[in-house]
């Protein structure tokens, strides 16, 4: 029986093909969020996910850094902040503690907690190998969830007919 | 719009969201939830009791993250037992607005 009310689809097969691919190629504090909190909404959309790690996003992977990426206001100029003023010793770790003050206000889990809320939810977490290569990184330096080390080559196959976004 | 689900007279909204907290029970959820091919029990019952606490308490609808760092429940479990979008579709069961946080 169909009801006399509006029922929502959910789009569920819709979205069946859709697929999305988000390189992380930052390791600041506030460029690392924006790519985790997407795959986060994606996998929560159904849509299958991948992150691709590369050169200074591998600080968001690394155990030795993810818990502890910095923000820095300078150069940023939306920081409202003049330039000089930016730069005395200390500021990073002001502005670093203030805006992780901000994100845990809001509720916003930390980077390792999103990684495995990402991963959690389905989604895969790929490490880029030259960047591993340049930075004598190895395997076990990297976040236990990383599904792999892969080349570039890899990573083009598989976001094969996926939206990319690169960060 | 009024409509009647389970028997009983509530109001949706144009997606078929409820609108009104009070107008749900158990009956009405095992109706929404057969409409999107789900079958209502225990387990599940328990996820929208928290959904309906935290937002009765909070005035928002839990999000998936919250649901499980709060709530307790396992993120790959409500994979399991609200398929692919389970943020909304615990929010549409459990007659409380669809989730707007972004995380």
């Amino acid at each position: 029986m169909t009801p006399d009310r509006p029922v929502p689809t959910f789009d569920d097969d819709v979205d069946g093909g859709r697929k999305l691919c988000i390189i992380c190629s930052k390791g600041s504090l506030d460029m690392a969020y924006p790519g985790l909190i997407l795959a986060n909404a994606a996998l929560g959309e159904g849509i299958e996910t991948h992150l691709f790690f590369t050169f200074w996003g591998y600080e968001i992977i690394r155990k030795k850094t993810m818990a502890d990426l910095q923000f820095t206001p300078v150069g940023n100029p939306v920081s409202y902040m003049p330039a000089l003023a930016a730069v005395p010793a200390g500021m990073q770790t002001m502005a670093t503690r203030m805006m992780r003050r901000q994100i845990a206000d809001l509720e916003v889990p930390t980077i390792p907690e999103m990684l495995d809320l990402i991963v959690d939810a389905g989604g895969h977490l790929w490490a880029c190998r030259m960047s591993a290569d340049m930075l004598k990184l190895k395997r076990e330096d990297l976040h236990e969830r990383v599904e792999g080390v892969i080349g570039a080559t890899e990573f083009i196959e598989i976001s094969a007919g996926a939206q990319t976004l690169f960060v | 719009m009024l409509a009647t689900i389970a028997g009983k007279p509530v109001h949706v909204n144009d997606e078929g969201f409820l609108t009104e907290f009070d107008e749900w029970d158990e009956e009405v959820a095992a109706a929404l939830a057969a409409d999107i091919g789900i079958a209502l029990d225990e387990e599940r019952l328990a996820v929208l009791r928290f959904v309906r606490g935290d937002y009765r308490e909070r005035g928002t609808t839990p999000t998936l993250r919250r649901v499980s760092a709060t709530g307790g429940f396992d993120t790959k479990r409500l994979f399991v037992l609200f398929p692919k979008k389970p943020a909304k579709k615990m929010a549409y069961v459990a007659g409380v607005p669809k989730p707007v946080g972004c995380v």
